[in-house]
């Protein structure tokens, strides 16, 4: 875990999210399901991301401005630096015979750097848009589902999923995949395990998501809001 | 400083525990902890290994279970102080005063003993002698202040609904906590609430704190400690002080002619 001032060095729209390059500085990218703290200028706390990509030289996040501190990520433009801390938490369990990446939204986040790093496995992405659709450009041959039909109804069984999106996308495979891995996120201050603030219930006791996650595996309710 | 540790393990309050507002950010953690039995076994030896003098925050529910606490921390040669968390907004309050918790625990411990007072009370001066009287050797000063936060939808954000409010928008009520404190006792006042500077730790000193602590700031700057200090020292120089201890109180004259 390092925390560096990284200059931005792209910012490319992908439908309605950005994906915000930095340049890596001496960062370790990590595993795939990791997640950074990104400055988010003008507020008070950083923002955790998980990594996108890791081109050359480069870390890249995902990111949708939902918020105070997305629209200030997805404003940042070449010339500006933002401090960046990171690896943070777990990543996805790789040793997986058959995986399938199943994500939606902009929960797709996770799941470009994961799909090089296992060798482009099968991949099925939702979204509500044609629009937001063009995020799949990020994985090259997956198959898309757009509103109103539901990632879901693309996955086939027999498959070890890893899964990023939406709650409800989540629990819905929860239901018919319950020992899938999922890339769950919180509210977070610190993002390294100090302030116990991103605190999840997971089959029934708080964990702290920084820590126990962001990937979590176990079978059971996990209850983040 | 350590989290909280409280007789019993505590897993907190529900999320979500965290919302940011615009000059500060809410807290709802509600003295999550491992308890004072996991603390000393586990969590205590691996802090010692820091090789940094450890404070030691004790919570409870009752004057008892903060003396409780207490006696078990005594005679540690691993722990440099005690703060009484006494003030904290996200857990119900013990029924007992201030005053009677930290003579309570004066009874069970040699080690310093500094009380964690909240900004929240009518005259702080009147709290600082009251648990100076009861025995405390310090003060911390301020515990975080009780707010909310409503998202887009009007609900609140906290699962909580309230939360403690830390971060810059506490530092006028932190100096005029510790400026109260400090006309009232003698006592050493650890300062806190919204440093982010060295000139923000300054005027906690300048108020009357004989030391600064920093809590928000180091989720944005990890690096804050070593930073403030520096700035500090920087500050200190420009306005010819030797020191810390030296600059203590200097704000203590009247507030000059207000510029038109």
């Amino acid at each position: 875990m390092r925390r560096e001032l990284l200059d931005v060095t792209g910012n490319e729209s992908f439908g309605p999210y950005t994906l915000l390059r930095v340049d890596r500085g001496d960062i370790d990218p990590g595993r795939p399901g990791q997640f950074f703290m990104l400055e988010a200028p003008g507020r008070l706390l950083p923002r955790p991301m998980s990594l996108c990509l890791a081109p050359p030289g480069e870390l890249a996040f995902l990111i949708e401005a939902l918020g105070r501190g997305t629209q200030a990520l997805c404003a940042l433009r070449p010339g500006e630096a933002i401090h960046v801390l990171g690896p943070l938490g777990n990543g996805f369990d790789l040793d997986v015979p058959r995986p399938l990446l199943v994500g939606g939204g902009v929960g797709i986040a996770p799941l470009p750097y994961l799909a090089e790093t296992l060798g482009e496995p099968p991949a099925v992405l939702g979204f509500r848009s044609t629009h937001h659709a063009e995020a799949s450009a990020l994985l090259p041959g997956a198959e898309v589902a757009i509103d109103p039909v539901l990632v879901t109804e693309l996955i086939a069984p027999g498959h070890d999923i890893l899964a990023c999106g939406p709650e409800p996308m989540l629990r819905a495979i929860e239901r018919i995949a319950p020992n899938a891995q999922f890339a769950w996120e919180a509210p977070m201050a610190c993002g390294f395990g100090a302030c116990y603030g991103c605190a999840v219930e997971v089959d029934g006791t708080l964990q702290r998501l920084c820590v126990e996650g962001p990937v979590l595996r176990r079978r059971g309710r996990v209850i983040c809001c | 400083m350590t989290k909280t540790v409280t007789p019993e393990p505590r897993e907190g309050n529900a999320p979500v525990r965290i919302a940011e507002t615009d000059a500060g950010m809410l807290n709802s953690i509600g003295l999550a902890n491992p308890g004072r039995a996991a603390f000393l076994a586990e969590m205590l030896p691996r802090l010692a290994e820091l090789g940094l003098p450890i404070w030691v925050s004790v919570g409870g529910f009752a004057a008892e279970e903060y003396a409780d606490t207490c006696r078990a921390l005594d005679g540690r040669d691993d722990v440099a102080c005690i703060e009484l968390n006494l003030s904290c907004p996200n857990v119900d309050e013990a029924p007992e005063s201030a005053a009677d918790i930290v003579a309570s625990c004066r009874r069970e411990t040699g080690l310093p003993l500094y009380a964690k007072l909240s900004p929240a009370v009518p005259d702080v001066g009147a709290l600082a002698r009251a648990v100076e009287d009861a025995g405390a050797d310090g003060l911390s000063l301020v515990n975080t202040i009780r707010g909310l936060a409503l998202d887009e939808g009007l609900r609140p954000v906290l699962g909580s609904a309230t939360g403690g409010y830390s971060g810059p928008a506490l530092k006028p009520i932190a100096l005029a906590a510790v400026h109260a404190a400090f006309r009232a006792t003698q006592l050493p006042i650890v300062g806190m609430g919204g440093v982010s500077t060295g000139r923000d730790a300054m005027e906690l000193i300048a108020v009357g704190a004989s030391a600064v602590a920093l809590g928000t700031v180091l989720f944005s700057d990890p690096d804050a400690p070593r930073r403030v200090r520096e700035e500090l020292y920087a500050e200190l120089s420009l306005l010819g002080h030797a020191s810390p201890e030296e600059a203590r109180g200097v704000a203590r004259s009247a507030p000059a002619t207000p510029k038109p």
